[in-house]
């Protein structure tokens, strides 16, 4: 790791070690949130809220952009992903649909099972 | 645990992942062949896919959407490329309008799936080739926000 990666580790983990700070960045990873609609959800000050914001700005985790009097947050999930991780994102979504394929199947034993010993 | 083996490659943006299922290999055609069991397979419960059009032919289409946890739906359709059955398929994977227009400007993958015989099972490989990374970002973001969501949570896992 270079110096600059290093410093930006420490910014990622940093960012994200704290308990409010993840749980905005579920938020806009999801979708873009306002500043303000953020800060509705906290029981904290709306400046307080701005602040874990700009924490995660910082470490890249998230952009900003204004409309008008709103400052909107949105995840920028590349920053945080390379492809390597992206395919293994998408390794989670077969593993899903294979583990369905399996329970989907095992399902027939289970009704043929039912059907002998009603038969 | 039905995966046996998974294989990426950054280079070519594939995916190639093998499972083998304790049924034969008619059984795992026919869960591809029937829209119904297919969208039970397909999408997440949280983005549940619901099956539209399903034409399982050379040059058929079979389209879907999924549906988000607040109500938002994501249409996707298949293009069938090669289809011998029941030893498997290929097809481009792609994104379209909720009319099923495809979508001109994302990019789709290529997809081979082929089922084999394997000591009375199946042994499934699925290969999944995506033309860019952002077409594969936005593969997971359909649907799997949920994976962003598991990624933050391992991250918690990290850091707790």
């Amino acid at each position: 790791m270079t110096e600059a990666d290093e410093d930006r580790a420490d910014a990622l983990f940093h960012a994200l070690a704290d308990r409010t700070r993840r749980d905005i960045m579920r938020r806009v990873l999801a979708g873009e949130h306002s500043v303000s609609t953020l800060a509705a959800r906290y029981d904290m000050s709306f400046a307080a809220v701005q602040k874990h914001v700009a924490v995660l700005e910082k470490a890249g985790l998230l952009t900003k952009r204004r409309s008008g009097r709103e400052q909107l947050a949105s995840g920028d999930v590349q920053a945080v992903r390379s492809v390597a991780s992206l395919l293994t994102d998408l390794e989670q979504v077969w593993r899903g649909r294979i583990a369905r394929i399996d329970d989907l199947i095992a399902l027939d034993t289970t009704q043929q099972a039912n059907t002998d010993q009603e038969g | 645990m039905p995966v046996t083996d998974v294989r990426h490659d950054p280079d070519t943006l594939t995916l190639t992942i093998t499972a083998e299922f304790a049924a034969p290999v008619e059984r795992i055609w026919q869960v591809y062949a029937d829209p119904r069991q297919l969208e039970k397979v397909w999408g997440p419960p949280t983005y549940p896919a619901t099956v539209v059009d399903h034409d399982l032919r050379p040059g058929g289409r079979v389209t879907y959407f999924m549906t988000g946890p607040q109500g938002d739906k994501h249409a996707g359709y298949w293009q069938i490329t090669t289809v011998d059955e029941p030893r498997g398929f290929s097809f481009d994977d792609g994104f379209a309008d909720l009319d099923f227009n495809p979508d001109p400007v994302l990019p789709v993958s290529r997809n081979v799936y082929a089922f084999t015989e394997r000591e009375g099972g199946t042994r499934a490989t699925y290969v999944s080739t995506f033309e860019s990374a952002e077409g594969l970002q936005k593969v997971l973001d359909m649907g799997v926000v949920e994976g962003a969501t598991s990624a933050i949570n391992q991250i918690d896992d990290l850091v707790a």
